[in-house]
């Protein structure tokens, strides 16, 4: 049981941009940096390392820049996007074991300037089973694979084109309050409409960001954090899930439910909390229909009923339920859902600034990769 | 293995670049496995050929080694009839690989097929008259370099 074993003890961001100018590895270095000492440790104090695995660093670059002397774990968790929520389960099982202290959760890419991500994402291992049969026919990239799935939710739930704009529109009002955010200009549900459609029903503004920059965590066991610098956020509960079928999102039998929905049940019951007790939460974003779909498995609200539930304003920093307060990765910047844990852990310190949800004490962080894996914490301050 | 998986995509700029036909690099074709040659095998004979399992009749896709109910590796091979009913679609409006550059938008459809599993495949028809459930039939379409690709058309009832 993994439930208050482990905290967050530090966050730290590069600034996210279209052109870093500054290598994959540099950036990396910078926002571990920055994370280690937001926690008021040094770099050699580190004995746990998860990177991301296909930035192409891994922990050992981290044992030579910083001549950490022992590190004593280090894994990766291959989940896609799901990844470093699914670190946080992976960094508090090994402290909560032992193995070691103070585990870094790094990530860093130039998503923007590197290439494009569409096309390499296809080159990855949990891609194999359906690249053989599907990219023939030309289906290649996220948002085609994910646009069934949305489509299939309208047409069974009337869930609109709309209500996903409602997504946008709110993300954004958000972003613009971030002040690291790379979208900064205001967007209107017509912007929305009358963006263009890339696989209907998902339209550009449907659609995350390519980034560059860096963010990373470190999580410490909790009895090795109550003198650190920054008020400890305690892991009340974290958990993955895989879906049906999570190679191939066309022969799942129900196109609607993610891996999130088999995890949520764990991570509240570990949690010994409800629904109503979370204040916000930072929710994976790569496409608007994921976050609706991901509020429903999630329990927020019943299978079919995320489009109403997004329209009725509950999403807002004003609403019962504020989510993706930093703007997420859809206006602030695509760091692959590290920038959500970042954002949560502001928000329960009380240092999110102008997005700062009043009183927020416990929140919930969000996780969505490859073909549908899906990861939660909820984490709270004391 | 993989080889048009580990070739580098030509980036954004560069397709949005190519308008010429002669420009355009080919579709991508399969890397096909053991496991899989004999549907890709089936397909040049028009025939759509699906994985059943030998130990316990389970009828899997896409073809795999294990049979993940009995764990058997004995595997038959049977032919689908065709016929299949609408479970999703997406119409692709942005060529992500330059190969579908002129193609686009094309309807990509989850289709249901009478035995149990699903085919991803283009639609040949208007992408107007999609719905869920709608009756398809499959047809059979060159793929290039010698593949031969599932597609479907609407049912005629
Ligand atoms: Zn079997």
């Amino acid at each position: 049981m993994l439930h208050r074993q482990s905290v967050i003890s530090g966050v730290g961001e590069t600034a996210y941009s279209k052109h870093s100018g500054n290598s994959v590895l540099a950036l990396h270095l910078e926002c571990a940096l920055t994370a280690i000492r937001d926690a008021g440790l040094d770099p050699k104090d580190i004995d746990g390392i998860i990177p991301y695995i296909g930035t192409g660093v891994v922990a050992e670059d981290f044992v030579t820049n910083f001549g950490i002397p022992d590190l004593r774990f280090s894994a990766t968790t291959p989940l896609g996007g799901a990844s470093p929520v699914a670190a946080l389960q992976c960094a508090a099982a090994a402290l909560a074991t032992g193995i070691c202290r103070h585990v870094l959760i790094p990530i860093a890419r130039n998503g923007a300037s590197g290439g494009r991500i569409a096309s390499r994402m296809r080159e990855a291992p949990q891609f194999r089973t359906v690249a053989e049969f599907e990219l023939p026919v030309g289906a290649f990239a996220p948002a085609q694979l994910y646009a069934p799935m949305a489509r299939r939710h309208m047409e069974l739930y009337g869930t609109t084109s709309l209500q996903f704009a409602e997504i946008a529109v709110n993300t954004r009002r958000h972003a613009i309050l971030n002040g690291n955010a790379m979208m900064t200009k205001p967007l209107t549900v017509e912007e929305h409409q009358a963006s263009r459609m890339i696989a209907d029903p998902l339209r550009l503004f449907d659609c995350s960001l390519e980034s560059d920059g860096g963010a990373a965590v470190v999580v410490s066991r909790a009895d090795c954090a109550r003198d650190l610098r920054q008020p400890p956020i305690a892991i009340l509960a974290v958990a993955e899930g895989h879906p049906d079928s999570p190679s191939a999102i066309s022969q799942r039998a129900d196109l609607t439910r993610l891996g999130i929905a088999k995890a949520a049940p764990r991570a509240f019951a570990m949690a010994g909390i409800s629904h109503a007790d979370i204040d916000v939460a930072e929710i994976y974003d790569c496409f608007t229909y994921i976050v609706l779909c991901q509020l429903e498995d999630l329990g927020f609200c019943a299978k079919g009923e995320g489009g109403p539930f997004i329209a009725s304003g509950a999403t807002r920093l004003e609403g019962k339920l504020p989510i993706n307060t930093h703007g997420g990765l859809l206006s602030q910047a695509h760091m692959v859902g590290m920038n959500h844990i970042v954002e949560l852990v502001k928000q329960l310190r009380g240092t999110a600034g102008r997005a700062q949800v009043k009183d927020a004490r416990v929140g919930l962080v969000t996780g969505y990769g490859d073909m549908g894996d899906g990861s939660l914490a909820i984490l709270a301050r004391d | 293995m993989a080889t048009w998986a580990m070739a580098v995509w030509p980036s954004w700029p560069a397709i949005e670049a190519m308008n010429t036909h002669a420009e355009l690099p080919a579709k991508p074709v399969p890397d096909v496995t053991p496991e899989s040659a004999p549907y890709w095998e089936g397909l040049r004979q028009h025939k759509l050929l699906l994985q059943a399992c030998a130990g316990c009749g389970q009828i899997r896709h896409y073809p795999r080694a294990v049979c993940a109910t009995c764990y058997s590796i004995a595997v038959t091979w049977i032919e689908a009839n065709g016929a299949g009913t609408i479970q999703s679609w997406t119409v692709a409006h942005h060529p992500f690989h330059p190969g579908f550059k002129i193609e686009v938008p094309y309807a990509l459809l989850l289709v249901d097929l009478a035995e149990g599993v699903r085919v991803n495949a283009p639609l040949r028809g208007d992408p107007a008259g999609l719905q869920l459930g709608r009756a398809v039939r499959l047809i059979f379409e060159n793929g290039g370099q010698g593949f031969v690709l599932p597609a479907f058309e609407y049912s005629a009832e």
